[in-house]
């Protein structure tokens, strides 16, 4: 986890490898580490899945895959979730209200691409599609797969949550 | 009932109306003239005999080029009771692109027609909710047309240029590392 | 309290319901309006999945065209790849062999399966239970599981191909989807012990979004929503195609044409699809999966990489096409949703001039407002749940 940096007492236990806890209750970490770990281990995402790919999401978030686990709770507004999965094909009719759900959660926010589709178009370079959902939103996460396996859906959110371990002051000011 | 037996039926009835009866692996389709489409529609749908109770589809084809009238309107039909059915074409020029609604006799049908106003710009009158269904109402073009480009027209439509804007302009208040 | 009532007044509410709405099973939007808890007023907006697949697909060969097919009804993809197939093989004018109808029909009912306990699982979950959710899917994963074996795809398979499908079944796959099929009644069961009878399920369901079978019929719906309301349609029966013809299985049917008989209707479904599956795995045939027709299907892999001449036919095949006879077509098989109708005219070139899909989806969306006016807000859900929709296949 490598949330704890150090701590002042003499009867130190290692729980696991590095990670060290005092056995009363004092813990010396940084800002950083402790929002972080908060953050990536309580990722709600908003459920909204736009086409196929929203089958495989929630095919991951149910019994067999069990999303749960890892903190991942599905949150039906997006006023209380803080990860937008683009599950699926974003057509142009659609992408205002994509947008207007991006803007609706508070930050900090994060965008998984998941699939062909939002990653690029995928097949459908048509009239009616957008070729990308980047182009208007700032993903952090691009899975590729048409659609991708639930196990792909894990991986990438484990990559995301790599990713807010490493984030450095984002707590820094009232956003 | 046979396919060409209702085919006959209709040539009976409707003299003048029938232009081509053609037959392609048991199917048989009428080409008609599109002025009395919902008589003969009545028709179908009344008699006894061939009683067309289910509208199964209603739908466009763009012959730009191919035939001297530009778009088809084309019905298939079946009777769930008597267990037969018949395609209908209309013809349908580009210039006076309007035909009568069959929303009267099939309810079904309202949405099917939309669809096809919306791709084609084929006008039902009669139709009381005629909108666009699939594309956004201010969209320009109907993209089902043969001239109309797969990846649609050059300039971007207005809806999706104004959220591009939009996320240009936020993206300052995004957060960056 | 006098004045209070004096000054109290009533005005109608319009919501917009969607496009993000957990309950709208994708993008469906409606914009409701609404007296208190009653619904005045319904209009559904569909299109905010239109993807052009029918212009795509004028602008495709045959044999490309087909992975188009899977993401329309993007839940029993298997369904429909085999209408688009057996349209394209009835305007090409060839017939897959024996084995390979059959293996088409028992993986046609595994996608029927498989989309009706999406749609369990998903319309029980609105209505407020969470458990057969839970149980559904670890059902489905099963099924889908078996899809993986077969073809390496989990849900957009392509498995089907024109004039056959893509390879045979093994012995392996056969035992296991036959132990799949002698356990699931008991799942069923299961499924039955929470839901049917529970009290507050026929509370939400029973006499809610009630359509009379003269109206189904002249609305053109089709599939459960059709026999929910007692109408004996259906395309297996009425025309069979594959191997519908030589199974025996029953068209379950409802009386009242509410929530609660499209549920009972659907549920004997599973257990009718179940039954096909069984009889597919004891009947089927031995012999070849693809049809002998040079001209129109692909050659096979191993002969491809040996012999020039294949390598050459393969090639053409792909970049320009078959050569098609000039025609149109009108196919229809019967899809967990309704009947999936193609329409193709082809000008004799190896792409479709004109492909049409029949979506049972976008006309049964057309019946929401019939279903919702004059009932409660709550029971809006339920209509959409019981609908059955998929909007990638409403839209197109």
């Amino acid at each position: 986890m490598g949330l704890i940096e150090n701590t002042i007492s003499p009867s130190l236990v290692e729980v696991e490898k590095g990670t060290k806890i005092l056995s009363p209750n004092i813990v010396i970490t940084s800002m950083d580490k402790l929002i972080n770990w908060g953050r990536s281990s309580s990722l709600w995402p908003v459920t909204f899945g736009l086409a196929c790919c929203g089958i495989e999401m929630m095919t991951t978030g149910s019994s067999h895959y069990d999303l749960d686990r890892m903190g991942v709770i599905f949150r039906g507004s997006p006023r209380q979730a803080d990860l937008m999965i683009v599950a699926g094909t974003v057509t142009k009719k659609m992408a205002e209200i994509v947008r207007r759900i991006y803007d609706q959660m508070p930050e900090p926010r994060y965008v998984v691409s998941l699939g062909s589709c939002a990653c690029s178009g995928g097949i459908f370079n048509t009239y009616s599609t957008v070729q990308g959902c980047d182009s208007f939103l700032p993903v952090d996460v691009y899975i590729p797969g048409c659609p991708p396996r639930p196990e792909a859906l894990l991986e990438g959110i484990i990559k995301l949550q790599e990713k807010i371990k490493g984030e450095h002051f984002r707590w820094s000011r009232w956003r | 009932m046979k396919p060409l037996e209702i085919a006959d039926k209709i040539k009976e009835k409707f003299q003048d109306e029938v232009l081509d009866v053609k037959e392609f692996r048991e199917q048989v389709a009428v080409t008609l003239k599109k002025d009395r489409i919902l008589e003969i529609c009545r028709y179908l749908h009344d008699d006894a005999a061939l009683c067309f109770d289910y509208l199964i589809d209603v739908c466009g084809v763009d012959y730009a080029g191919k035939k001297e009238k530009r778009f088809e309107v084309v019905y298939h039909l079946y009777s769930i009771k008597r267990c037969h059915a018949i395609r209908l074409k209309a013809e349908v020029p580009e210039t006076n692109s309007e035909i009568d609604s069959v929303t009267v006799l099939w309810a079904g049908a309202n949405w099917h027609e939309r669809e096809c106003y919306d791709m084609f710009g084929i006008i039902f009158k009669g139709n009381q909710d005629l909108r666009r269904v699939l594309m956004p109402e201010d969209w320009e073009g109907h993209p089902l047309r043969k001239d109309y480009p797969v990846k649609g027209p050059e300039k971007e439509w207005p809806g999706f240029q104004a959220v591009l804007d939009r996320a240009k302009r936020f993206k300052e208040f995004e957060w960056h590392g | 309290m006098e004045q209070i009532e004096k000054t109290f007044e009533t005005r109608e509410l319009t919501i917009s319901m969607g496009p993000q709405h957990p309950a709208t099973h994708g993008v469906l939007r409606l914009v409701l309006t609404l007296d208190g808890e009653t619904v005045i007023k319904c209009t559904p907006h569909v299109g905010y999945l239109h993807r052009g697949v029918e212009k795509l697909g004028e602008n495709r060969t045959y044999f490309s065209a087909l992975p188009l097919t899977d993401r329309l009804d993007y839940i029993s993809s298997m369904n429909n790849n085999v209408g688009y197939v057996n349209a394209v093989e009835k305007l090409f004018g060839i017939e897959a062999p024996e084995r390979a109808k059959f293996i088409r029909t028992m993986v046609a009912e595994m996608g029927r399966i498989s989309s009706h306990i999406i749609w369990l699982g998903t319309h029980v979950l609105d209505i407020g239970a969470t458990t057969p959710f839970l149980y559904a899917f670890r059902e489905r994963e099963r099924i889908l599981d078996l899809f993986e074996a077969l073809c390496g795809a989990r849900l957009t398979v392509s498995y089907p191909r024109i004039g056959g499908v893509r390879n045979d079944v093994s012995q392996e796959f056969l035992d296991e989807l036959y132990k799949f099929v002698l356990e699931f009644p008991s799942r069923m069961d299961d499924y039955e012990t929470l839901v049917t009878e529970n009290r507050v399920w026929r509370k939400r369901t029973v006499g809610i979004g009630v359509i009379s079978a003269e109206e189904a019929v002249n609305w053109g719906l089709t599939g459960g929503m059709l026999r929910g309301s007692g109408v004996c349609y259906d395309v297996r029966k009425h025309a069979p195609y594959d191997a519908y013809d030589k199974v025996e299985f029953d068209v379950p049917l409802g009386k009242n044409g509410d929530c609660y008989d499209r549920y009972i209707v659907r549920m004997g479904e599973m257990r009718q699809a179940n039954r096909i599956i069984k009889q597919c795995i004891e009947k089927l045939p031995t012999g070849p999966v693809m049809a002998d027709a040079p001209k129109f299907t692909l050659p096979p892999k191993d002969k491809i990489l040996k012999d020039m001449e294949h390598l050459i036919h393969q090639f053409v095949l792909i970049t320009k096409g078959p050569i098609v006879p000039e025609g149109e077509i009108y196919s229809a098989t019967e899809v967990p949703k309704g009947e999936l109708g193609f329409y193709f005219v082809s000008d004799g070139t190896g792409k479709p001039y004109r492909m049409r899909v029949r979506a049972p989806s976008f006309v049964h969306v057309s019946i929401l407002p019939k279903l919702c006016e004059g009932g409660f807000v709550a029971d809006v859900i339920a209509n959409i749940g019981s609908i059955d929709i998929v909007l990638g296949e409403c839209d197109r």
